[in-house]
């Protein structure tokens, strides 16, 4: 069977295609040819040849590729938990209260932290978090504590990017669950609150299908999203002291634009844009199943 | 505020005794005035210090009333820098927001109206540039870049950042183009117009308001951009956020001017995501929601 083309069509959607074609695909290709190559911009005189996959070999063999991953994982499981109940009890009061000036602003409020540059929210994150006049040493002064060197030790540094990272996306996590608390029928609402009160029964039973594909979606943008974080640490601590706060993005970042091994730099690219593709599809099979099932 | 309780809507606790649901109400609004602080404290905290002398702002315990000083601003003015970032700031977001629309809105017009095969393919190609890693791109085209001799301009920045503004154009216009009812598009052929008229001069005006707001997020999205902008530029081309970060090198540490700048930097993002609040959250969760 021919199909009839439809010409002008074609021609409204062609030039979005190309432009990804050449500013997203062009690259990938660039890069996984670069990370199969000796690359090394300070050393022009090695020239560029094919050197297989040792690059990958390399990377596979650095303990402080692993390492970044790690801290990355920890970065995580510091603050995503935290993200999703705290954003979670806070999009169950905002959608509960009978205060309605109080829902009404606070669903305002809740937008600018996840609209904030990133890059700010680590300057404000030096201000704050200063060893000698930051605002948390003096409210921690105030019940007693000495102050604490939060960006010069390595444990302090790593709580003070989770921290930072709870402001910023905590109101994130509450909005998505806000707009699924949203999707609750309200006779659905009014029988369940008959059969099963106002407790934990009636979020469990009735509130909680509501909230799980707003979940996994947060999941899967939280682990890309910090698998990509870059700049708020960047800026808050440059990764460290040493390398404690090195996640995975910055530590690339420093192999290709300080240290300027665009081989090895471009390798652990791609090995992290597998982990990226890799998770997001996993969780989205785990969830689906459990929401299906 | 507690008069419009017993009988209107989602009842916390009606079961009690209405001086209880009372009290129940003012702990309510306790607890938002409390949440409502800690968000905005830390983006306060920014401003104030901005508008201290160096001297408050070092102050054990922390000054709250101070006369405001606009000296830290005047400083950043004189140098030039910071202003000059704003202005590359300004020109390539908005370069950028103008050109993820060209491309996106009529991408996402024929995303929207016509079944073809790869349809799906297509679409899911287009919104996973969400979850390709910035570094990622950044490699490759610093590399081109430098080939090219496009390094610290600011049209590798507009380019670079077109592969997060046409998905993200494309995400909330294929929504706004849906709601455009079909028959307007049948009305539209009758009368003889083709397909470019009716996209132009038909479903564009009508989806215009939520192109608007997909542009305003494409702005924010490239305004706050750090990597790219760190990586392919220099000098002449340096966008604000760059600037900010720049802060952190060298001895000593200007807190007044830092401040003074991430305040500049943050105060049109904050009223764009006002403006376009109800499609932010959207807009971040592109490709993870159905």
């Amino acid at each position: 069977m021919l199909r009839r083309v439809n010409w002008p069509a074609v021609a409204l959607i062609t030039p979005a295609v190309i432009a990804l074609l050449a500013v997203g695909i062009y690259p990938l290709l660039f890069v996984l040819d670069v990370s199969l190559r000796q690359y090394q911009l300070t050393k022009p005189y090695l020239g560029t040849d094919y050197v297989g996959l040792q690059n990958y070999l390399s990377v596979l063999n650095d303990g402080l590729f692993w390492g970044s991953l790690g801290r990355t994982a920890l970065f995580f499981l510091l603050a995503v938990p935290a993200e999703v109940v705290l954003g979670t009890l806070i999009a169950l009061f905002v959608d509960g209260t009978r205060c309605r000036l109080c829902s009404a602003v606070l669903r305002v409020m809740l937008v600018l932290p996840i609209a904030m540059t990133p890059t700010v929210t680590g300057l404000i994150g030096r201000l704050l978090f200063n060893r000698d006049f930051g605002l948390v040493n003096y409210l921690l002064s105030l019940v007693g504590v000495e102050p604490i060197a939060w960006l010069g030790e390595p444990e302090p540094a790593m709580i003070t990017i989770a921290l930072m990272d709870i402001w910023q996306w905590t109101p994130f996590v509450a909005l998505v669950m806000l707009s699924g608390l949203a999707l609750v029928p309200q006779d659905v609402r009014e029988s369940g609150h008959l059969d099963a009160g106002y407790g934990w029964h009636f979020f469990r039973n009735i509130q909680m299908p509501y909230l799980l594909p707003g979940l996994t979606a947060v999941l899967i943008l939280r682990t890309v999203d910090i698998l990509k974080l870059f700049d708020m640490v960047f800026v808050l601590t440059r990764g460290g002291p040493g390398v404690s706060t090195e996640l995975v993005s910055v530590y690339i970042q420093r192999v290709g634009f300080r240290i300027f091994d665009m081989g090895v730099a471009s390798a652990q690219a791609i090995l992290l844009l597998v982990l990226c593709i890799v998770l997001s599809r996993a969780y989205v099979r785990f969830f689906y199943r459990q929401i299906e099932a | 505020m507690a008069t419009l309780s017993s009988s209107s809507a989602k009842p916390l606790s009606t079961h009690h005794a209405p001086w209880m649901s009372h009290i129940a109400l003012v702990l309510q609004a306790v607890a938002a005035l409390a949440l409502a602080i800690l968000i905005l404290l830390p983006v306060l905290w920014m401003v104030t210090t901005s508008l201290k002398t160096t001297v408050d702002t070092f102050a054990i315990p922390p000054v709250l009333v101070f006369k405001p000083t606009l000296e830290h601003y005047e400083a950043l003015r004189a140098e030039g820098a910071v202003f000059r970032g704003l202005l590359n700031s300004l020109i390539v977001a908005s370069a950028s927001t103008l050109l993820s629309i060209a491309l996106g809105a009529p991408a996402a017009y024929v995303l929207a109206r016509f079944n073809f095969k790869g349809k799906a393919d297509l679409w899911f190609w287009i919104i996973s540039n969400r979850f390709i890693s910035p570094i990622v791109v950044a490699l490759p085209f610093f590399l081109v870049a430098r080939n090219l001799q496009l390094l610290d301009s600011h049209l590798a920045l507009v380019l670079v950042y077109l592969t997060f503004g046409v998905p993200l154009v494309v995400w909330l216009c294929v929504d706004q183009f849906r709601a455009v009812p079909t028959e307007v598009d049948e009305a539209a052929r009758v009368d003889g117009a083709n397909l470019w008229q009716t996209f132009f001069r038909i479903n564009l005006p009508l989806a215009a308001p939520g192109i608007a707001v997909a542009g305003i997020l494409t702005f924010i999205a490239s305004w706050n951009e750090l990597l790219f902008a760190l990586v392919l530029t220099r000098a002449a081309a340096r966008t604000v956020p760059v600037e900010a970060a720049n802060f952190m090198t060298g001895f000593g540490i200007r807190w007044g001017p830092m401040m003074a700048t991430g305040t500049l930097i943050v105060l049109p993002v904050l009223i764009f995501a006002l403006i376009a609040s109800r499609s932010l959250v959207r807009g971040l969760t592109i490709g993870a929601v159905k």
